[in-house]
């Protein structure tokens, strides 16, 4: 699969010396759903920051679909579409005109740019809200207002910084579905999220830095086969006097009716119920203590810092 | 991107900008026309006839040019460095950046944007003109020049100002304490024949002397200042400052981290 982005030994380090990135290499395959994962303050933005042109870099060499930053810029950024975490639109333009205004960037004519702004605004409902001031757009509007206007020349990268913070599940599940439908019709994505099932969810591959550092990059899949145990929350059917001692698993009570436990992933969750049924105890319901994902992540985040300070 | 697309991109960047001061009109063209014509009212036809004659015209067909040319530099100026600075404080400039459109067109874009509005200000305080003085043309083609020279000069002044500015203060501290003093000094409202020889040599410095004589020669056929040598200047001025604001735009002076 030809590569949309090449990242080799990316390096940047601030005006005041903080260094953002530590030598990042990075490939995201054509046509992936890629997820840039890390804590705040990891490098993620700084990262998209370069591949835009947005931060210039310290060292290192990024292409866009073959187009070296440094040579083609022009080429490279004609492939890429940016959603970024802050809302920088003009406020005081109208919903239409934001759309249509960066399509003339592009150098899109007019007509067809109108034509453009209609389709992507009407997919992300915003067509009645068209001659709105952008500003008088609720969050969640605001920030499809800047998916459509990445999608408007029609990229073959598109990068969304956090493109979902702050909006409510209904209209986040009805962005995942049309970032869905743009990845089946062929435009590479790239995602940073703190909403961890996000990106369990969307992405295929899946890539972890921190403090400037790649720390994780593999598929989706193996990074949760590598998840070696899962915790759970039992809610039990009565109340607890007191806390069995199980043989094969610790219990933790988080109160009287409502225990913590972990299972090895490959131990079958049957023995542990057995165990709880030898003692008299009844479980009404369970689940996840948190996303797989989120506990993988803190996994090597931890594994990493702690590394840091070894 | 090919050259149709940066016509494209220039176009877009250029009706976005005049769009932008077309939209709140009442702050931006309007104000200057009202404060032209006070001065009108008060210099030219209440104070005007007790001064007399200047340079063989009329006190109020002397100030005309100044004062038409005091509007087309102010606004062209204030026209850019708030829709540059304004598009760095909101971030939207980095929609611009992010897309294949160079800098030089992003800089035309803007330069067009003070243009428009210094020349449609200017037209608007000239028609009020008329109803002081009638209109007299001595050369269309060097008013026209001039005009549009000096918008494009202030234009340029403005966005550099913009680049630089980090707060809304420092958007105003410029025309405030650089741009009305040199305006008000630049001959708009005497002839620097009646200064004292230090004081014409020191008015020499300004280089909006050069602009407004040479838009008075435009009307009435006459400047303190040698025609070429308000043309070379302007000309000099424009040069200098594109090529500098050129150069902010390519390093991402304020705009790229």
């Amino acid at each position: 699969m030809p590569s949309a982005l090449t990242i080799r030994d990316l390096k940047k380090t601030y005006a005041g010396g903080h260094q953002a990135l530590k030598g990042v290499s990075l490939d995201v395959a054509e046509g992936d759903f890629f997820a840039l994962l890390g804590p705040n303050g990891a490098g993620k933005t700084t990262l998209i920051g370069i591949i835009t042109s947005l931060v210039n870099k310290s060292g290192g060499t990024v292409e866009v679909f073959g187009h070296d930053i440094d040579r083609e810029l022009s080429d490279a950024k004609a492939c890429l579409g940016l959603v970024p975490q802050e809302f920088n639109f003009n406020m005081f333009e109208p919903v239409i005109e934001v759309v249509a205004n960066q399509a003339g960037y592009y150098g899109i004519t007019r007509d067809e740019a109108l034509v453009r702004a209609e389709q992507y605004l009407k997919h992300l409902d915003l067509w009645d809200k068209r001659r709105m001031m952008s500003r008088n757009l609720s969050g969640g509007m605001k920030r499809r207002l800047m998916i459509a206007r990445a999608l408007v020349h029609r990229p073959r990268l598109l990068i969304l910084d956090e493109p979902t913070a702050g909006v409510d599940i209904e209209i986040r599940r009805s962005m995942w579905a049309y970032l869905r439908e743009i990845n089946a019709a062929g435009t590479t994505i790239i995602l940073t999220t703190h909403y961890l099932e996000e990106a369990e969810s969307l992405c295929r591959n899946i890539a972890i830095i921190d403090e400037g550092e790649l720390i994780e990059n593999t598929s989706t899949r193996q990074l949760l086969n590598t998840l070696s145990k899962e915790t759970f929350i039992l809610d039990l059917a009565e109340p607890l006097a007191e806390l069995p001692a199980l043989e094969r698993h610790r219990l933790v009570a988080l109160d009287e009716s409502t225990l913590e436990v972990d299972i090895d992933r490959d131990e079958s969750i049957n023995s542990l119920f057995s165990e709880l049924s030898s003692h008299g105890i009844q479980v009404s319901s369970m689940r996840n203590k948190t996303n797989r994902l989120e506990e993988l992540f803190m996994n090597l985040v931890e594994n990493s810092q702690a590394g840091d300070g070894a | 991107m090919n050259t149709r697309s940066k016509l494209i991109a220039l176009q877009t960047i250029s009706a976005r900008e005049v769009r932008r001061f077309a939209r709140i009109w009442v702050q931006t063209v309007l104000p200057p026309v009202v404060t032209t014509a006070l001065y009108f009212v008060i210099f030219g036809n209440l104070i005007g006839p007790r001064i007399g004659q200047m340079n063989g015209f009329d006190y109020m067909e002397f100030i005309i040019p100044g004062l038409i040319m005091m509007a087309v530099i102010t606004n062209s100026y204030a026209n850019v460095v708030s829709s540059f600075y304004g598009s760095k404080f909101q971030r939207h400039i980095e929609e611009m950046l992010i897309s294949p459109v160079p800098n030089y067109i992003i800089l035309l874009g803007y330069v067009s944007g003070g243009v428009a509005r210094g020349l449609i200000v200017g037209v608007a305080v000239m028609a009020v003109s008329l109803a002081f003085n009638p209109l007299n043309i001595h050369s269309i083609p060097v008013m026209l020049s001039m005009i549009l020279l000096t918008s494009i000069l202030f234009s340029l002044a403005g966005l550099i100002n913009g680049v630089y500015a980090n707060s809304f203060d420092d958007i105003s501290i410029i025309p405030t304490f650089v741009l009305t003093p040199l305006t008000y000094l630049g001959g708009i409202f005497y002839s620097i024949s009646m200064l004292p020889d230090f004081w014409q040599n020191a008015s020499l410095a300004n280089p909006i002397l050069y602009m407004v004589n040479a838009f008075r020669y435009g009307f009435l056929g006459i400047s303190d200042i040698s025609l070429w040598t308000s043309y070379a200047i302007s000309i000099g001025f424009i040069i200098t400052l594109y090529v500098f604001s050129l150069h902010l735009l390519r390093i991402g002076y304020g705009i790229r981290s």
